[in-house]
């Protein structure tokens, strides 16, 4: 074995494990991983294993690299830098580990890549014909049949690495992942009909065509042969590589919902026994976070941040979060908010005000809103002590001003009913010119 | 069958999976129900209603072992006279149609208040139907004019005015007795109506309706 004296170099940072290299390959990553391994120029071992190639010894040693030394599971970042988790594990990497040789030399380097294989080939023809098989004159197709095996033998290789970054970034939708998996391919039908030409010619040259069509089909057989014994374990591999999936997927989400009630009501909760001497600060943390959980968990999330339905919810927990008390909102039909139903939001939270205000000690309001293709109308009432319409003062303008004058300037209609002991009731309602969504 | 104004409170069992809830119902009800029997999953709930044969079953939506909807499959073909009120935290549209469609003769929240909801145990027991104001808007907008019934409307598919006007007072907080004073009907009335609506609600063929319970798998 020639290149191989490696002295440990005294004092210097940690050194990377051995492993073959991923990116700045040329053929299978042997050469640039000792270079990585050693600390030395990866053209120097290069060099060495082609010098080396003339005897023999160099084919043999590379081979041998290729078979022992696991490849590298992650993309190395720079030859000093320390790198090797040994077996990677799940989660350990970041999660979106970058698909390696993606740049723009990734076309040049295959071809420099194959030529390094067929080389690696022809050195393995050279030591076959040292140790006394002459297989001189069918040089050409061994080489070209050679070069197809060493082409399959790398993909193989590439894939046990996706493995690995799959199963550990996540990042295994079939579709997700255009460009390596097409290269796959491509270098999978590559390598196959490199061996099949290769057999075609060999077999041609020795026994005429039709020793070459028995060769092909019986490379064809090979081929079914191997994907029955094969197949189920490959099955069997995708199974569990998308159970994994989804396993990882749900302790993800399990993760989210723990985030999110931690970050809620844990909180409101630790605030709520912090305040439990203050009733209605009480009432209205739990009321507020009641409101958000509501929201997170049954409010579909396509709806219209600027329809009546949600206006009139965000209105309600402002009120609620204002004044204490409770809201309850229901509304049928929905439309969107333009500039007189603005009036009637504004109209509408000034009554939920009133009634938070006066009444919400004596049960929840009810606020109900209904979209009519002609109009809309909005509810508002209370179940407290109710008023004396009549009775209230000019200069109390909240009624007459802020909601009945505001409802009527925008061309709606609106009405209070009440009477002493009877609760009360905000009737307003506004026409709509356009037709119902 | 319980007579109406018959004798004693109406004997009730709760259902529900936390424990807190229950003795909360139980001391919100007072002395106005006689509870009979608790029960904490489905299997618990159908051997307790079986036991005691209570008038009114307080039920949970969200249950150990199937859902609220669940026990109603498995008690009423063998109990009829045994009435459902659902109480949940849940407003969600499909927990609420999944309920009353089973069979449920009402639905609640679980926020409303202890005499509320006595009265509201009462009015089931006494086999009327019992909405709040969220299940009448539910109506309402499943029944909605602008949605389009079914090509074969019947009448199971659509409201009467006069029902859609219950529910609409119904759905702005009114009581019974509110509406009926409102609509210058009597109290029986009113709860004809209900309970005409609530048979078009469970047996109704509407769009919307079918599709909230297929998304559950009842039906």
């Amino acid at each position: 074995m020639t290149a191989l004296p490696a002295p440990p170099a005294p004092a210097r940072p940690p050194r990377p494990p051995l492993r073959r290299a991923v990116d700045g390959r040329w053929v299978a990553g042997v050469a640039r991983g000792l270079a990585l391994h050693l600390g030395v120029d990866p053209w120097v071992i290069r060099g060495a294993f082609v010098l080396a190639a003339f005897s023999g010894a160099g084919v043999i040693a590379y081979a041998a690299f290729w078979a022992v030394v696991p490849l590298d599971a992650e993309p190395s970042r720079s030859p000093t830098q320390p790198r090797g988790l040994r077996p990677v594990p799940y989660g350990a990497m970041e999660r979106s580990a970058p698909p390696p040789d993606a740049g723009a030399g990734e076309d040049r380097r295959d071809l420099i890549g194959l030529l390094g294989l067929a080389a690696v080939s022809v050195g393995v023809l050279l030591l076959l014909r040292q140790a006394g098989l002459e297989v001189a004159g069918a040089l050409v197709p061994f080489v070209v049949a050679a070069t197809g095996v060493a082409v399959l033998w790398r993909l193989a290789d590439d894939a046990q690495r996706h493995r690995v970054v799959e199963a550990t970034a996540g990042l295994a939708h079939p579709a997700g992942e255009g460009a390596p998996r097409w290269a796959g391919w491509a270098r999978l039908l590559l390598g196959v009909a490199l061996l099949v030409v290769g057999a075609v010619v060999f077999f041609a040259s020795r026994g005429g065509i039709g020793a070459a069509t028995t060769a092909v089909l019986a490379v064809l057989v090979a081929l079914a042969g191997l994907l029955v014994v094969a197949g189920p374990w490959l099955y069997r591999l995708v199974r569990e590589l998308a159970d994994e999936r989804a396993e990882r997927i749900r302790s993800q989400e399990r993760a989210d919902v723990a985030a999110h009630v931690h970050d809620s009501v844990l909180q409101t909760l630790a605030l709520i026994q912090r305040r439990s001497d203050d009733p209605r600060e009480v009432v209205r943390l739990a009321r507020a976070e009641e409101r958000a959980l509501r929201q997170w968990l049954y409010q579909p999330a396509a709806e219209r941040s600027d329809s009546i339905s949600v206006a009139l919810d965000r209105l309600a927990a402002e009120v609620e979060d204002d004044h204490g008390g409770a809201l309850d909102v229901v509304c049928v039909g929905d439309a969107l908010v333009d500039e007189p139903l603005e009036a009637l939001l504004q109209a509408a939270r000034e009554a939920m005000v009133n009634a938070a205000k006066y009444a919400a000690a004596k049960g929840p309001v009810s606020v109900y809103a209904e979209v009519e293709p002609g109009e809309v109308s909005v509810y508002i009432r209370d179940r407290g002590p109710g008023f004396e319409p009549a009775a209230i003062p000019p200069d109390r303008m909240g009624v007459r001003e802020s909601i009945i004058g505001r409802v009527e300037r925008a061309g709606g209609r609106a009405e209070v009913r009440t009477s002493p002991g009877e609760g009360c009731e905000v009737r307003l309602s506004m026409p709509r010119g356009e037709e119902a969504p | 069958m319980t007579e109406e104004g018959g004798p004693g409170p109406p004997r009730v069992v709760l259902v529900d999976d936390h424990r807190m809830v229950r003795t909360g119902v139980r001391t919100e009800l007072g002395d106005a129900v006689e509870v009979v029997g608790e029960a904490g999953d489905v299997d618990q709930a159908v051997i307790v209603i079986t036991a005691t044969r209570p008038d009114v079953v307080l039920l949970d939506v969200h249950l150990p072992g199937g859902g609220g909807a669940e026990v109603i499959h498995r008690i009423a073909p063998a109990l009829p006279e045994v009435r459902f009120l659902a109480l949940s935290v849940s407003d969600a549209a499909e927990d609420v149609i999944t309920t009353i469609r089973a069979g449920a003769r009402g639905y609640v929240t679980k926020s409303i208040t202890g005499p509320e909801l006595a009265e509201a145990v009462r009015r089931v027991a006494a086999g009327d139907a019992v909405f709040s104001p969220r299940l009448a808007g539910f109506v309402l907008d499943a029944f909605s004019s602008g949605a389009p019934a079914p090509a074969s409307a019947e009448e199971l598919d659509l409201l009467s005015p006069r029902e859609r006007e219950v529910m609409r007072l119904i759905a702005r907080g009114y009581a019974y007795k509110e509406v009926a004073k409102e609509l210058f009907i009597s109290i029986k009335t009113v709860e004809t109506h209900v309970s005409a609506v609530l048979r078009k609600l469970q047996l109704s063929n509407r769009h919307e309706l079918s599709r909230w319970a297929a998304d559950r798998g009842v039906l």
